[in-house]
């Protein structure tokens, strides 16, 4: 069938929980309704990344990007702009400009940004292996099998200088060399789609978008090593993302690209899907391999690693998804050209999740070597409501803070390492001068410490020291001492945990205390908290000229705390006080001050 | 459909990327814009629209890009058609039917001869030179 034009509708998590189905249906509707299915394509793709903006719809070939669609405005896109070839103005990112801003490649959000990870995310059907095979998809497996020696594949991987996506930054070829060299009848590769960290998308919007490129990367993996069954864990949240797994699986089996004897290489591959249940510790290798196992999610000391005694004691190589998804394309155009993109000692491109007080949240992914500056002013748009950027974590609740003199720092694993975060996976989640440092670093801490196995007490008991010392900070019931012992436990957790859980568990706050030191000492020696976060730190005070003395706030006091006669002003009774906002949220007068 | 071969993998990803291909507008030199207003509309443009669709389709030429656009003004000589290419002028075909559709794509596009009894607009000699 020839079509005259496509219409691309996101078909993420996030656009598809602001009703991208029922827009995808309307549009077929409409379409037929006007006897237009013959000319037209309605397909549903991947992430496009511009989540801030969604639903996106994309009309080809004239590259019209259109934001915000609503299922209604289905009928209105087919009527002017497929049957007229007249734009939708108001649809459009920027109405100022609709002219030239119709285009995605005039939107700033996409102007830095360089997709290998995501070429086919916003651009194919990711449930129709079609789609994947005519962008290229499974020409680097046909290239391996027929043309290369597992020897070639690993100097290709070197040559690329490709690590790991997963955080850590490991070299891929290395991992593989290590599996390769185990003399072993039986080894496994696994795919490490337990994304964790709060924010943090990247993955789930590549395998939903693109799900082919790491069944590719997985079984040409197999090849190289000598292994013939792979495991894809994903976490169950992540409906979507297995679902179009499962159904990619599905094709690829049919087609033989799967199973037995691919493409009559006489080469088996086969991949399973395994759940995770949500714990954040399973994103470690050796916690995530026991999970597959059917044991109790806990990681284990490491050496031995897992590519050499991995799962069931076998050589096991796993990588991280977008490690997976950079792989074919590295094959198909060469190690070389993938090391020309990026930085000497972190080639290549990252995904990121940004999030937090920024103007254009969403998926990106650029050169390593970015600055976050562009990242954050040229691609997020800035921060919201024209606030002062304060600060940006990366690395989620393992990574620290990165504060506005540190904004031209090169994106790379050691420029960040230096600062005292780290890459992470890629969240990337961006602060105003509205947060409170304590509480970020508590929110973080907090989350490891719920999220800590309790296999190893630095964890388990280093975290919760600090928590607690962290609370009693934020309640203006911090002494200078504290943050001695901050330190020294923070370093113990460093050096004595059992797996990156741990290690980096205190990362937010080491950093937070190595940039906002001043915050701390606010909150210690004047018992203040400036961006009124910490609610332990404030008073809450009625004013008696606003006061009418309707008495709800007394009423919904939990303390009794407040007191006073009707129609007369009333007081809150500052020793008794809790501090749980109640009066300032139930008055309506405006009478209760936070201070 | 059964499991493929190597050759068959290769076949089958040269059919489908060229209707891949259609949807990148990138490097592609020859613009067609269609006129479809309610005038064009009523005057046949859908059909001129699809002849083109099919015309390239036939033709495998890879290098157009063909979008649909709004009235061009000249509404009495509808269906307009727009073509932009290099080595040749900018020009303005009207009356546009499927039949003419068919000799402006083998003439104009892949012979760069004018279709000159449909020829409504084209640049002035000097603006050529």
């Amino acid at each position: 069938m020839a079509y005259r034009a496509y219409v691309l509708v996101c078909g993420g998590t996030g656009c598809e929980s602001d009703h991208a189905s029922e827009i995808y249906e309307n549009i077929n509707k409409e379409l037929i309704a006007k006897d237009l299915k013959n000319e037209v394509q309605v397909v549903k793709t991947g992430c496009f990344g511009f989540c801030e903006h969604g639903p996106i719809v994309k009309v080809l070939p004239d590259e019209t990007f259109y934001v915000n669609v609503k299922p209604e405005d289905a009928a209105v896109i087919v009527n002017e702009h497929l049957l007229k070839g007249r734009p939708v103005t108001r649809l459009l990112y920027d109405q100022s400009q609709s002219k030239k801003n119709a285009k995605i490649e005039d939107i700033q959000f996409y102007q830095k940004q360089f997709r290998i990870v995501l070429r086919n995310c916003g651009v194919i059907n990711p449930e129709d292996v079609n789609e994947y095979i005519a962008r290229d998809g499974y020409s680097a497996l046909e290239k391996v099998l027929f043309q290369m020696k597992p020897d070639d594949v690993i100097n290709e991987l070197k040559a690329s200088g490709l690590r790991g996506r997963g955080g850590a930054g490991f070299p891929t070829w290395r991992k593989w060399t290590f599996s390769k060299g185990v003399q072993e009848d039986v080894k496994y590769v696994v795919c490490n789609a337990d994304e964790g960290d709060p924010g943090a998308y990247m993955d789930r919007a590549t395998i939903e978008g693109d799900p082919h490129s790491v069944l590719e990367a997985m079984t040409i993996c197999g090849y190289t090593v000598g292994s013939n069954q792979g495991y894809i864990y994903i976490r169950a949240e992540y409906p979507l993302a297995i679902r179009r797994l499962e159904i990619a699986i599905g094709q690829a089996h049919e087609m033989g690209l799967l199973g037995k004897d691919i493409l009559g290489s006489g080469f088996d591959f086969d991949i399973e899907i395994r759940l995770g249940a949500g714990a954040f510790v399973c994103g470690e290798e050796t916690a995530l391999l026991a999970s597959i196992e059917g044991n109790r999610g806990m990681p284990r000391p490491r050496p031995p690693f897992p590519a050499v005694k991995g799962l069931w004691g076998k050589p096991t190589v796993i990588n991280n998804v977008e490690t997976w998804a950079s792989i074919p394309i590295i094959i198909t155009r060469g190690g070389k050209w993938f090391a020309s993109i990026g930085t000497e000692k972190s080639p290549g491109t990252k995904v990121f999740a940004l999030t937090g007080k920024i103007n254009n949240s969403g998926l990106i992914e650029v050169p390593m070597g970015t600055t976050l500056r562009d990242v954050i002013f040229d691609i997020g748009g800035g921060i919201r409501n024209n606030r002062k950027f304060k600060a940006a974590q990366t690395g989620g609740p393992s990574g620290g803070v990165i504060p506005a003199d540190y904004l031209d720092t090169p994106i790379d694993y050691e420029s960040l390492g230096k600062l005292g975060s780290i890459m992470g996976s890629g969240g990337l989640i961006v602060m105003d001068e509205d947060d409170c440092m304590i509480d970020i670093a508590k929110f973080y801490l907090q989350f490891s410490v719920d999220e800590s196995c309790g296999k190893c007490s630095p964890c388990r008991i280093g975290g919760k020291q600090l928590l607690e010392i962290l609370d009693r900070i934020s309640q203006g019931k911090g002494e200078m001492v504290d943050l001695d012992k901050i330190e020294e436990i923070g370093l113990a957790m460093q050096k004595a945990s059992l797996c990156g859980l741990g290690q980096n568990a205190a990362n937010p706050v080491l950093s937070t205390l190595r940039y906002f030191k001043q915050e701390y000492l606010e909150h210690i020696q004047e018992k203040k908290c400036h961006s009124g976060s910490c609610s332990g730190l404030l008073n809450f005070l009625i004013d008696p000229d606003k006061c009418i003395g309707c008495g709800l706030c007394a009423l919904k006091c939990p303390a009794n705390c407040i007191s006073g006669e009707k129609r007369k002003p009333y007081t809150i009774n500052q020793l008794e006080c809790i501090k749980c906002g109640n009066c300032f949220t139930v008055c309506k007068f405006s009478a209760v001050l936070k201070q | 459909m059964g499991k493929l071969t190597l050759e068959e993998l290769r076949k089958l990803r040269e059919s489908t990327r060229r209707e891949i291909e259609k949807r990148e507008t990138t490097d592609k030199s020859v613009q067609v814009l269609v006129g479809m207003g309610t005038c064009g509309i009523a005057a046949g443009a859908r059909d001129t629209l699809q002849a083109f669709v099919e015309e390239i389709e036939k033709t495998g030429l890879k290098d157009i890009v063909l979008k649909p656009t709004g009235c061009m003004g000249s509404c009495y000589a509808e269906p307009t058609v727009e073509i932009s290419m290099p080595e040749m002028p900018t020009i303005l075909y009207c009356k546009v039917t499927p039949e003419v559709v068919r000799k402006i794509v083998d003439s104009h596009i892949v012979h760069k001869q004018l279709v000159n009894e449909h020829v409504l607009d084209k640049p002035a000699a000097d603006i050529l030179h």
